[in-house]
């Protein structure tokens, strides 16, 4: 097992509940144990919550596994079935799953300075809370997800914030422009303030950053500021393995990769999807909880056992509000509010293709939400 | 032992919340089996009412954690602590919850102010 975070571990669980008595060695990147990396641009960093609560193993877990913690794989031999590691050991496996994650993509150019951040783990958690004190004017660059969390555990910590999105909407990729929009209203709701349509074009500041440079000429000032800007798939070490890898390792409806007895889940894999006819990297925490049982199957069977895959799932705490989003979204689908309107503070807003519900997005409406979820079709299993 | 509605009022397949201190959660399977757990997710404060029912199974509205109705073990993180379980009584019709006398693992910011508080 390649990766020892949600994926790794469900993975891992998986394979003991489905019956696999083996060895079985976890090597993880990072020196510690499983945890939980929602709360880190929330609850964690507002310091409610402390590490121990992050901690994904139960108290009395054992997986009965050789745990290789700060350990960081360099190179998969699939032919001699070896991982080599940074130290130049080797681990011998019969079968591999890679479940190494993603990175935050940085700024280029800023490693150096001060006040500059990515949000991705524990340590980029406990950097960037220290920054945030009240009064300092932070700056945060994107509108997604962990950009909008940061700007709303900001704002509840008394900053002055200002998010900045080079879209026009926010989140228009995933909600479409009109819930984008609606979503992301949030922020003028909560005294944070928001531009769209503007590119960054560097940062000033020599040793600290003072602020950012607008491609339009625009200079904002700032004291602290937090790159939201998506993820890169950690894969680099596969390169030469002989697995196919395109923005992730490519994968079938299971996880098979390219390669026998390697499968790959998380945030580094890319499924083909059949509803979208396509690969695609599903960077959510349920995709990494769920689709490893699936790829784990996948793997002691040989081939893709036909488990239908849920349709993605996420969530995300914003300003006190739950926003719920699960299935794939276009542009050309058909909307209906079936609980509250766009002027609302709540609502339910259905996604239909061809008078079929493929997404459901609710504001503050659990209940309703996990009723229309349930109507999402799963996607249809290999043929 | 709490009075929760005639069986009829809640079909296969349905949830209703209690609302006791604290609330309970009263589960009516695909299979015909009643349930009643706290209501309270043992992560963070979401009504397990709303939740998904799959089996014997229900996964938290908000963050996916999952429970076995019949004993409350986390089956799923990122819970980690189990939600107590009651007894349920049918009895004339009606659906009865016998209280568990032990105190509820409740969410960070939740509390109870009923007797034998926990939580904290």
């Amino acid at each position: 097992m390649i990766g020892a975070s949600l994926a790794g571990l469900s993975a891992a669980r998986a394979l003991r509940r489905q019956g696999f008595d083996g060895e079985l060695t976890i090597v993880g990147a990072e020196a510690r144990r499983p945890y939980d990396r929602p709360p880190l641009s929330k609850e964690f960093l507002a310091g409610e919550i402390d590490e121990g609560d992050l901690a994904l193993e139960l108290d009395d877990e054992n997986l009965d596994a050789r745990w290789l913690l700060g350990a960081h794989a360099t190179g998969l031999n699939t032919g001699a079935g070896a991982v080599t590691l940074g130290d130049g050991t080797e681990v011998r496996a019969d079968g591999v799953i890679v479940a190494t994650g993603a990175r935050a993509r940085s700024l280029p150019g800023t490693q150096h300075l001060a006040g500059v951040h990515v949000l991705r783990t524990i340590d980029d958690a406990l950097a960037l809370r220290k920054d945030l004190r009240p009064g300092a004017r932070l700056l945060v660059i994107g509108a997604g997800f962990i950009g909008a969390e940061v700007a709303s555990t900001a704002t509840k910590l008394g900053l002055d914030v200002t998010v900045i999105e080079v879209a026009g909407t926010p989140l228009a990729n995933t909600l479409g422009g009109m819930l984008g929009a609606a979503v992301a209203r949030l922020h003028s709701r909560h005294g944070t303030r928001l531009f769209c349509g503007v590119r960054v074009s560097g940062l000033t500041g020599t040793e600290r950053v003072t602020g950012v440079k607008l491609a339009d000429g625009r200079q904002l000032a700032a004291d602290v500021v937090v790159a939201g800007v998506g993820a890169i798939p950690n894969v680099e070490w596969l390169n030469g393995s002989g697995l196919e890898l395109a923005n992730g390792v490519v994968c079938d409806a299971g996880g098979a990769t390219s390669i026998p007895n390697v499968v790959a889940v998380g945030d580094c894999a890319a499924w083909y999807e059949p509803c979208v006819g396509a690969v695609h990297r599903v960077e959510h925490w349920t995709g990494a909880r769920e689709r490893s049982a699936i790829a784990v199957s996948t793997l002691l069977a040989g081939h893709y056992q036909g488990d239908p895959v849920k349709p993605p799932y996420f969530w995300s705490d914003q300003y006190g509000c739950r926003i719920q989003f699960a299935g794939f979204a276009r542009p050309d689908d058909q909307i209906t509010f079936e609980a509250g309107d766009l002027n609302d503070h709540s609502f339910l807003a259905v996604y239909r293709r061809d008078e079929r519900p493929v997404a459901v997005l609710g504001v503050d409406q659990p209940r309703l939400f996990t009723r229309i979820r349930r109507q999402l079709e799963p996607l249809p299993t290999a043929s | 032992m709490l009075e929760v509605c005639p069986l009829a009022a809640l079909p296969r397949g349905e949830a209703l919340r209690v609302e006791s201190d604290p609330p309970i959660a009263v589960f009516h399977t695909d299979d015909g089996e009643i349930f009643a757990i706290d209501d309270t997710c043992t992560h963070q404060d979401a009504s397990l009412a709303d939740g998904w029912v799959e089996g014997c199974e229900v996964e938290c509205p908000l963050h996916a954690s999952r429970f076995d109705l019949r004993t409350g073990a986390v089956d799923a993180p990122p819970a980690k602590l189990p939600v107590r379980t009651h007894e349920v009584v049918v009895s004339d019709g009606t659906i009865n919850v016998v209280l568990n006398a032990a105190p509820p693992n409740l969410p960070p910011g939740v509390t109870t102010n009923a007797v034998g508080k926990a939580g904290q």
